[in-house]
């Protein structure tokens, strides 16, 4: 059925599907997959956790809670915040519980943008960062990150920035490059928010999974609580994907705006998760460290392999993605990815499905298990020699 | 012992799989192999790595089955080596995989593998509680592992995960 003016609207329209679909419609086919292609954990939520959820549910707690979330959680999150990342929220005006940072992202953009607002998007990054803008009506502006170990240069940055200029979103722990911007970094790119009045979208949400440094939160950079949004979530540091929970900070009028949006929206993150997301907070600590040495260890294994098949890769400070270089091999991403999958199935994803400058790239994700991670390197040395020159 | 970041990575690493390989020890911890191999001999020679063994589940191989009891023993404590001397007269027998001492009821856990229930009665009655310094033993049969020094016996290791997700 179609109307004859055409039911979509044009913003929809006119997004592009997301290249990763292509690689999971090929890949989802087939038997004996080694997948580097996953974009979150490979444990299963910590049972604590897990228990803590069920025992809500045998409690009957299954109704709606308050809008910005169980105060209890905002509480716990306030405390969380502040004792490994330093920065303060008031968990009664300036946290928002949410459905993942995923609907953290869109009810930030969506609170701020006017139609054509501009802002700036750091590539290459997480799928959503772009479409979202455009669904909230405003302009993404991509703004290529450095080949060099993928930082950002301020001096693009400064560039790129226009009148209509409102955000910069940044992502650090950063998804497909595993980048970490350190502190001197992120005061770079707080002096450009500042001189040209910006706020800065802070995508946090791999800030639990960082291997040599420390961590540091945009909101901790010296007068930037005013002019950040901070998301964050659960997915990733505590293996929750599955229950969808996120939190969304800033200050009380962001976040009442935010609310508002919100409340209208999707009323309430869902219950259980929020009890589940509680107990993750106060006793799933011991396994997340379990989970981040493990991963270190991996990260340690993919960067050193992959430098040894000649393929060139930075040793990433967080996430659990390393993003080599498929240069040498004269294929672009998308005939790597694919051919990978097809002669040796192992599955990575194109770099350039998270941005121009990801062209030459693939991200391969390492929530794997050992074994898997050094089968997919076996079947990657075996693809390389075939496809040498 | 103090040991080294690394170091202790190392030891974590073949806690849980003794069979990693040296090469792959020294790109998980980012040192050389033969800084790997250093390592190893260090921990080795301190006995902190005491031995590389493996969980078996004896209960799938038919006529290996076995038993296992764990026994509480009550043993009056001798003046001068307390409890050492009978612990060692204890877990010298091959019978004992385990001897462990303990506080609140009793003194010393022992942990005994045997053929069938009747062989482990007979070292319990012949030759744990005849020793002298036994008060009493209370013996209870393991009927079923679930989960060993750690690992679960029928792990469910299904990847419920998509392939490919953003
Ligand atoms: C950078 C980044 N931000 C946000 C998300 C979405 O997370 P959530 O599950 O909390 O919606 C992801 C998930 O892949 C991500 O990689």
């Amino acid at each position: 059925m179609k109307t004859k003016k055409g039911y979509l609207s044009r913003t929809v329209n006119e997004l592009k599907p997301s290249g990763i679909r292509r690689f999971f419609d090929l890949a989802s086919g087939m038997e004996g997959v080694v997948s580097l292609g996953v974009g979150e954990p490979d444990f299963v939520t910590p049972w604590t956790v897990r228990e803590a959820a069920i025992l809500s549910l045998e409690e009957g707690y299954t109704s709606y809670t308050a809008n910005a979330g169980l105060l209890e959680l905002r509480e716990e999150i306030a405390t969380y915040l502040t004792k490994n990342f330093n920065v303060t929220y008031n968990p009664k005006s300036e946290i928002i519980v949410t459905v993942g940072a995923s609907q953290a992202i869109d009810i930030a953009l969506r609170s701020i943008l006017d139609p054509d607002d501009e802002v700036l998007v750091v590539e290459p990054c997480f799928v959503s960062y772009s479409p979202l803008v455009s669904l909230a009506g405003g302009t993404p502006i991509p703004v290529q990150a450095e080949a060099d170990g993928f930082k950002i240069s301020p001096d693009k940055l400064r560039a790129a920035i226009t009148p209509k200029t409102k955000a910069i979103m940044i992502c650090s722990p950063n998804n497909p490059t595993g980048t970490m911007l350190n502190r001197k970094e992120l005061e770079e790119i707080a002096a450009i928010a500042k001189e040209s009045d910006l706020l800065v979208i802070s995508d946090e949400i791999y800030a639990e999974l960082v291997y040599d440094e420390s961590y540091t939160s945009m909101a901790a950079i010296e007068g930037m609580k005013d002019r950040t949004i901070l998301i964050s979530g659960f997915s990733k540091g505590f293996a929750m994907t599955g229950w969808r929970l996120g939190f969304v900070c800033a200050p009380e009028e962001l976040s009442q705006a935010m609310l508002k949006v919100h409340q209208y929206a999707m009323m309430c993150a869902p219950t259980m998760a929020q009890y589940a997301g509680l107990e993750a907070l106060k006793n799933g600590n011991d396994e997340v460290d379990e989970m981040r040495k493990s991963y270190r260890r991996r990260r340690n294994y993919m960067v050193s392999s992959f430098n040894e098949l000649g393929l060139e890769c930075h040793s990433p400070g967080g996430a659990f993605y390393v993003f080599p270089s498929i240069k040498s091999t004269g294929l672009t991403s998308d005939q790597f990815a694919e051919q990978l999958l097809i002669e040796e199935k192992v599955a990575v994803v194109p770099g350039n499905v998270f941005g121009e400058s990801g062209e030459g790239y693939v991200r391969c994700s390492y929530a794997a298990s050992i074994e898997q991670l050094q089968e997919a390197i076996k079947r990657i040395r075996r693809f390389l020699k075939n496809h040498q020159k | 012992m103090q040991l080294t970041d690394k170091e202790l990575e190392i030891v974590e690493i073949l806690e849980k799989d003794s069979r990693t390989s040296n090469e792959d020890l020294a790109a998980m911890t980012s040192l050389t192999v033969s800084e790997t191999e250093e390592v190893l001999k260090k921990l080795e020679d301190q006995k902190i790595i005491v031995r590389y063994t493996s969980i078996v589940d004896w209960s799938k191989i038919s006529g290996h089955e076995g038993v296992t009891a764990m026994i509480d023993v009550k043993v009056t404590p001798k003046r001068g080596v307390g409890f050492d001397e009978i612990a060692k007269r204890i877990y010298r027998f091959k019978e004992v995989k385990s001897v462990y001492l303990m506080s609140g009821a009793y003194d010393l856990s022992v942990i005994i593998e045997g053929q069938s229930m009747n062989e482990v009665a007979r070292f319990v009655s012949q030759k744990l509680s005849t020793l002298d310094s036994v008060i009493s033993t209370t013996t209870h049969f393991i009927l079923k592992k679930y989960k060993h020094d750690g690992t679960i016996f029928e792990p469910d290791e299904e990847d419920k995960r998509i392939v490919v997700s953003p």
